[in-house]
């Protein structure tokens, strides 16, 4: 049998010494995981190079079970930790791996200055549409009249509509996708890897025990065939279109691909015109070791 | 004859029915089989049908399925379709 | 291991304590500092920014408190030394940050340039109201290190240290200057890089397959590694085991609390700085720390000059707090007298060090001033009687 004992090719990737995940049936952040595997394998990144950062909440848990060198932070700021670290190892890839609710909630103000200045991160953001780990309450991305414990009787709130949000922010690569849309995801993720600046590739993705439940939205599965059903590709579709509701359209697709100078280049540009020969690149940030 | 053949990680499974659901060629079904955890894992029901896409394994969210290409096979070589191939862990 | 000659600005300068704290930073290795504004203590990064791109190293202004208290812990796991600095409110807002840095043993330096407060209180004057919560401002069971110049070469001087003690024993310690020393201009002499002993990171020398993040032997500090080094490791906020995976059960906790506690208590002696002056025969001790202690000297003399027994214990280590030597002072003496610009923090653990074998005597200030000395001579004159 030993020819067909072929790994999953995820299985490299992996803590298995941590399997099974905390992940409910249905959930769909273990497929994200799937597609960032092979975006890896893809793009035949050097792994030693990689680093993941993740913030609190059932994505945030994607570090505990990669292996990586992996950060699990505080809640909201995987992204400015993820700033120090690229900072002091330029030669790192960085990827943040976080939750709708952990990113543009607490960690709004740290997404929209990291795109604006347009660091080299990766920022992989399942959206599930609700804070799942704490019980399910209302996140900013919350569509209207959704039932969660803190909206008992509806969200009335608008919900932000994050590739618009990134895009204005400054990001150079907005993608969504659904946990549908796993090929592509895995080709966005890949693409991400090769862009140098601010990415952001939004995942939407079921969570059945809370947001879907109590919606009664059916399960996991239900959520998949609703993505495949009601998904549309609108590649450079303008971003304030692309805004959810509890059942509507969902529009995915890469939306946005441009170049920018990112902050590294900018800051090495600016020192170089002001100090000329005085400048001393920060490269050997390495501290000296015992 | 199968171009593929699927691995099921059996107690890693909670039975959320993507694989089932999403496999191009309709190889796989829900068992009455049940884990330690109480879930009907997915088994072959198709097997000559597998293409190896791996679609399956992209898409649990468990880790508990996956899909390979096989070797692709001499004409002469007997048409028998491959069991699957089912771990514990 | 000596210090980098190219981030040691050697010879005598006339600089104030902000200044002379940047310069501490750089002779210490640090490489890395992220802030963002606060009176009065800005200057020091803002010196940052012009001195570190002729050194080598990155300076980011982050856009909250929030950010710059972990960006500079992303840097330290990117194989930089960092720091950053605030005043009150802004280390009100660091506490989660620090926390996190002890419980995942994070090495780095937090600088708090001690303001009048509570809330935006007095941005321009001094206090020295956070003294408590430099200890106790995260949740949770931790330890810290806190260190008080008194100088701007102090200032200097308790930088170098600042950092040396937070890679010896991985954790984040607090340079709790205040607004005047901050501020204050005096003579700073920098040595010469070879005369300035700085603490290596303690890397790990074991390889990916043997090591484990927060194994420890002997002196329960664990060692180190950096991403991209290929060691795959995991570091997490959540109660861990030494693989660093989350383990949350109690026993692990236990284990782990108790062991950050203890690599400090096991060390206090080496760790608590102290300034002694005639406390042999002393009956009335003036324990003081930071610019209160140079207004207490001034005191002090005063005193003497009437005949009084007065001695100077001065805290250079406030955390942890040399409960024991206070013990033993208090088994002579008849009592403290601790002047402090708030209105009793430091003397709590005095008073309670002393276990009632000696009176306490707080001479509180609100702070947005110093003490009068007068005020301290009063209250020592009391306390002898």
């Amino acid at each position: 049998m030993s020819t067909l004992d072929v790994m999953n090719p995820v299985e490299p990737f992996l803590r298995t010494d941590r399997m099974p995940h905390i992940w409910c049936p249905g959930c769909g952040i273990g497929t994200t995981v799937n597609c960032f595997a092979r975006a890896l394998i893809e793009s035949k990144i050097d792994l030693q190079s990689l680093a993941l950062v993740s913030g609190i909440g059932c994505t945030g848990r994607v570090a505990g079970y990669v292996k990586l060198d992996s950060f699990h932070t505080t809640h909201g700021r995987a992204i400015p930790f993820a700033t120090g670290l690229k900072l002091a190892n330029p030669k790192l890839n960085v990827v943040i791996y976080s939750g709708d609710g952990d990113l543009s909630a607490i960690g709004g103000n740290h997404l929209i200055h990291a795109a604006r200045r347009n660091i080299d991160l990766k920022v992989i953001c399942v959206n599930n549409l609700i804070y799942a780990m704490t019980g399910g309450q209302t996140a900013p991305t919350t569509p209207g009249h959704a039932i969660t414990s803190t909206s008992p009787y509806g969200a009335c709130e608008p919900a932000f509509n994050l590739p618009h949000l990134v895009e204005a922010a400054g990001a150079v690569y907005v993608a969504r996708w659904t946990t549908f849309h796993v090929k592509q995801l895995a080709r966005s993720i890949g693409e991400a890897f090769q862009k140098k600046g601010f990415s952001f590739i939004e995942i939407i993705s079921p969570c059945p025990t809370l947001y879907q439940r109590r919606n009664r939205l059916g399960d996991g599965l239900d959520t998949m065939k609703y993505y495949k059903e009601k998904s549309k590709v609108k590649h450079g579709a303008p971003t304030g279109e692309v805004g959810l509701t509890m059942t509507g359209e969902i529009i995915v697709g890469k939306f946005v691909d441009r170049d920018r100078p990112d902050y590294q280049s900018l800051v090495h540009a600016q020192m170089v015109e002001s100090l000329g020969e005085r400048y001393v690149e920060p490269s050997e940030n390495v501290c000296s070791c015992g | 004859m199968a171009k593929g053949r699927v691995s099921i990680v059996v107690e890693r499974c909670k039975a959320c029915g993507f694989c089932v659901e999403f496999c191009p060629t309709k190889v796989l079904a829900l068992s009455s089989a049940f884990n330690a955890k109480g879930y009907h894992p997915p088994h072959v029901v198709a097997p000559e049908k597998c293409s190896g896409c791996d679609l399956c394994g992209m898409y649990c969210p468990d880790f508990a399925i996956y899909g390979q290409r096989l070797p692709a096979q001499k004409e002469t070589a007997p048409a028998a379709p491959l069991p699957e191939v089912t771990r514990e862990s | 291991m000596k210090a980098d000659p190219r981030g040691v600005l050697s010879g005598t300068h006339f600089i104030d304590g902000d200044h002379a704290c940047c310069e501490g930073a750089l002779a210490a290795g640090a490489r890395f500092a992220a802030g963002y504004p606060i009176t009065p203590s800005t200057e020091v990064v803002e010196r940052f920014a012009s001195r570190i791109p002729v050194v080598g190293g990155t300076f980011i202004q982050m856009e909250d408190e929030l950010a710059a208290s972990i960006t500079l812990q992303g840097a330290v796991w990117g194989g930089a030394k960092a720091f950053t600095v605030t005043s009150g409110p802004g280390f009100s807002l660091m506490m989660e940050h620090i926390g996190y840095a002890a419980m995942t043993e994070t090495p780095c330096v937090f600088v708090d340039v001690q303001r009048g407060g509570p809330s935006t209180g007095l941005p321009t004057l001094p206090a020295q109201a956070d003294m408590m919560q430099a200890r106790w401002g995260s949740h949770g069971d931790y330890e810290i290190i806190a260190l008080c110049p008194n100088s701007p070469q102090e200032c200097f001087d308790l930088t170098v240290k600042a950092f040396n003690f937070s890679e010896e024993f991985r954790l984040p310690v607090m340079l709790m200057m205040d607004e005047v020393v901050g501020h204050m201009t005096e003579k700073v002499v920098i040595p010469d890089a070879d005369q300035i002993e700085v603490f290596p990171r303690r890397h790990t020398h074991k390889s990916a397959d043997e090591y484990l993040p927060y194994a420890t032997n002997g002196d329960g500090v664990p060692e180190m590694a950096h991403a991209g080094e290929g060691y795959r490791f995991h570091v997490t906020g959540l109660t861990h085991d030494e693989r660093g995976y989350p383990n949350m059960t109690p026993q692990t906790q236990d284990k782990l609390v108790r062991r950050l506690q203890s690599k400090i208590h096991d060390a206090a002696d080496r760790i608590t700085l102290l300034e002694e002056q005639q406390l042999e025969g002393a009956d009335v001790i003036v324990v003081s720390y930071g610019i209160t202690s140079r207004v207490a000297q001034r005191a002090i003399e005063m005193a003497r000059e009437r005949g009084l027994r007065v001695g100077k214990l001065r805290l250079i280590t406030c955390w942890p707090f040399p409960e024991q030597r206070i013990r033993e002072l208090a088994a002579t003496a008849k009592a403290f007298v601790v002047p402090e610009l708030n209105l009793g923090q430091m003397v709590r653990e005095v008073e309670r060090a002393a276990g009632g074998k000696a009176k306490t005597i707080l001479v509180p200030h609100a702070g947005g001033s110093v003490h009068r000395p007068e005020d301290i001579l009063k209250a020592i004159v009391e306390a002898s009687r």
